[in-house]
């Protein structure tokens, strides 16, 4: 690796490669999109229900392959058991095991089988073939749809999602912690990182969702519910205000404190971090779709430009998120903890931390999330119900 | 009485052996060894250190540590008048071989010897997901390497850069005090190798150990105690401008 400067021996190697960038990427898109589902069923707020199904699918998807990345880089990943088997209970890497597990089991799945329990136990009588073995166990044998029963499926699922959004919030503060809490590394070490996690979290699910809606609406030949993407580009547009705004209260504080490390960080933000930082994640992916997603709020534009709008926001707030977690991770391991050196990182194309495998972990989510919507439809098949769903 | 030639020719290399034997202390079985009663630590003297990295060969033999990691190294610290903020430091691979001449004039230049810290509050302790990293009741850090799952957030969590990745064994890997020799009676590999005594393993719990007299008696300080991780590798002479 070249090193300018001085770095203690053992640090010209970085540690976490572009699969631990991905990790937070996918938790911080689940937990989003969680948010966004939680819009309607919690808060009431009808415009969006086209999209809480197909919310609660893509945080499943992207939540049942967040653990990946970091098993494929465990230098021993046949151990990886023993993070549950026997937790080191002072460790925020061990704990996290655990959010995870209580959010997938207790809150995601629970929610989504108390859902679709009415339509699967549908599926279950008039399917064929091996779909029909797939749906009946996924009943669990609970095959009363009756008034009462799904009353009964509403009222917990409601119970769920209650518990469901400060799980979510749990879910990826928690990852800000992993990193916030590091204090040997000042890059990482701030209390703030939790929450700034939360907000960049909200902003990449609500974008990745909202994308979704629209890309499989034209694909089905669909009208967009514009009264729907309005008003998740509205909240959109509110998080990822405040989002900017906790960063650069971040960086302020950074730069007024002048700390022992902010020679260093300064440094890094000029040469090896400018394009990923300054100019991917604050200007192409924060400025410019807080621009475009302001803009509307304050004109009357056709609905066909909007939709281009929203679909440019969403892609541009992707990549200025997934810039941030790249500059957190990979950043915060460039400069050495003596403050007098910087290091690369050099990103293989074919190896076990490759670009290779994280562009197939990339894409995995997506895979699943195609079986998903194949076994569980998130829309009804009628147009007119779509329309009158509000 | 008198010793014939033949009877000399015996027992002097009985006498050698004897000898080799005293100078290298008396081991201590390990089964003999109480952990509750040590609490090891390392002295460091600065002004000492010649820079020589006889401390860094000798751990790499004993240890078997691999080509291009290091469980400790030495530093060379060139210091400009009024500049302690930017020193030029080098460690050409960790000074296993020491150091080439220096190419800075003027200002202050040392060697400072860096190896984990055994610290009482280990960040890296606190962060392992499963304890393969755990302190021993004895004040060292140790890594269970059969347990380790090589994430490397011990690695991350190490505020003096001590810590590796195994190459092959994929594990992490740091200074063990030389655990091994210290039950035994044993000083550690680099103190026993270096030359000039600028390495000193000191057991605080000890009344006897010279540490004691030494800590009462000298300004020492340990690296980054702002960090408050409860290092036990204390430096005299330590000057402000090292990192």
């Amino acid at each position: 690796m070249p090193v300018d400067g001085f770095m203690y021996p053992n640090e010209a190697e970085l540690q976490w490669s572009v699969l631990i960038v991905l990790y937070p990427f996918l938790t911080g898109l689940v937990a989003g999109a969680f948010i966004l589902a939680s819009l309607e069923r919690i808060f009431h707020v009808n415009a969006v229900r086209p999209t809480y199904r197909l919310a609660l699918l893509t945080a499943l998807s992207f939540l049942l392959i967040s653990p990946l990345p970091l098993q494929l880089h465990l230098g021993r990943p046949e151990r990886s058991l023993e993070m549950y088997l026997t937790p080191h209970r002072t460790s925020a890497m061990a704990m996290f095991g655990f959010v995870y597990l209580w959010y997938l089991m207790a809150v995601l799945v629970l929610e989504i089988w108390l859902d679709y329990r009415h339509e699967i136990v549908k599926l279950a009588i008039s399917s064929t073939g091996w779909k029909r073995i797939v749906y009946r166990l996924m009943t669990l044998s609970s095959t009363n749809i009756s008034k009462g029963a799904l009353k009964v499926d509403d009222r917990v699922g409601y119970a769920v999602t209650m518990i469901g959004i400060p799980s979510a919030f749990l879910l990826h503060g928690y990852v800000g912690f992993i990193f916030g809490s590091v204090k040997a590394n000042p890059w990482w070490s701030s209390p703030l990182m939790p929450v700034v996690f939360l907000f960049s979290a909200m902003v990449s699910g609500i974008a990745m969702v909202m994308l979704l809606y629209m890309g499989f609406t034209h694909l089905r030949k669909q009208m967009i519910d514009m009264r729907c993407v309005d008003t998740i580009a509205q909240y959109l547009l509110y998080i990822f205000l405040i989002d900017f705004a906790l960063e650069m209260l971040d960086l302020i504080h950074r730069i007024y404190e002048a700390d022992e490390s902010f020679r260093s960080l300064g440094f890094m933000l000029h040469t090896k971090l400018f394009f990923s930082q300054v100019i991917l994640q604050v200007l192409v992916g924060t400025v410019v779709p807080i621009a475009l997603l302001g803009l509307i709020q304050f004109t009357n534009l056709a609905e066909n430009l909007r939709r281009k709008i929203y679909a440019t926001s969403a892609v541009l707030a992707l990549i200025g998120i997934f810039a941030m977690r790249w500059n957190v991770v990979i950043g915060g391991q460039l400069f050495s903890k003596s403050f007098l050196g910087y290091t690369s990182y050099k990103l293989d194309l074919i190896s076990r931390e490759g670009l290779f495998v994280a562009t197939g972990l990339m894409i995995l989510p997506f895979v699943v999330l195609y079986v998903l919507i194949k076994l569980l439809p998130p829309w009804p098949t009628d147009t007119a119900q779509v329309a009158g769903a509000d | 009485m008198s010793i014939t030639r033949r009877q000399i020719l015996i027992l002097l290399p009985a006498a050698a052996l004897s000898w080799k034997y005293l100078l290298a202390g008396t081991p201590e079985l390990a089964p003999s060894y109480t952990q509750v009663d040590h609490w090891w630590g390392m002295l460091i003297d600065i002004p000492k250190c010649i820079g020589c990295g006889n401390c860094v060969r000798a751990c790499k033999t004993e240890n078997n540590v691999p080509d291009g990691y290091f469980r400790t190294w030495v530093e060379r610290y060139h210091v400009d008048d009024f500049n302690l903020e930017t020193p030029t430091v080098d460690s050409p691979d960790g000074a296993i071989n020491g150091f080439p001449e220096s190419k800075e004039h003027g200002g202050k230049n040392f060697f400072v010897p860096k190896m984990c810290n055994h610290c009482v509050d280990s960040p890296c302790t606190q962060v392992c997901p499963v304890g393969a990293t755990f302190d021993s009741k004895d004040g060292v850090v140790l890594i269970d390497e059969k347990y380790c799952l090589g994430c490397r957030y011990c690695i991350q969590a190490c505020p003096y850069g001590c810590r590796f990745l195994h190459p092959v064994k994929r594990t992490a890997e740091k200074c063990t005090l030389c655990y091994h020799r210290i039950t035994k009676g044993l000083t550690t590999a680099c103190a026993e190798n270096c030359p000039t005594g600028a390495r000193q393993l000191a057991d605080l719990k000890d009344p006897n150990d010279p540490i004691h007299e030494y800590l009462r008696t000298h300004s020492v300080q340990v690296l980054k105690p702002h960090l408050a991780t409860g290092a036990k590798v204390y430096y005299n002479g330590l000057d402000g401008s090292v990192r």
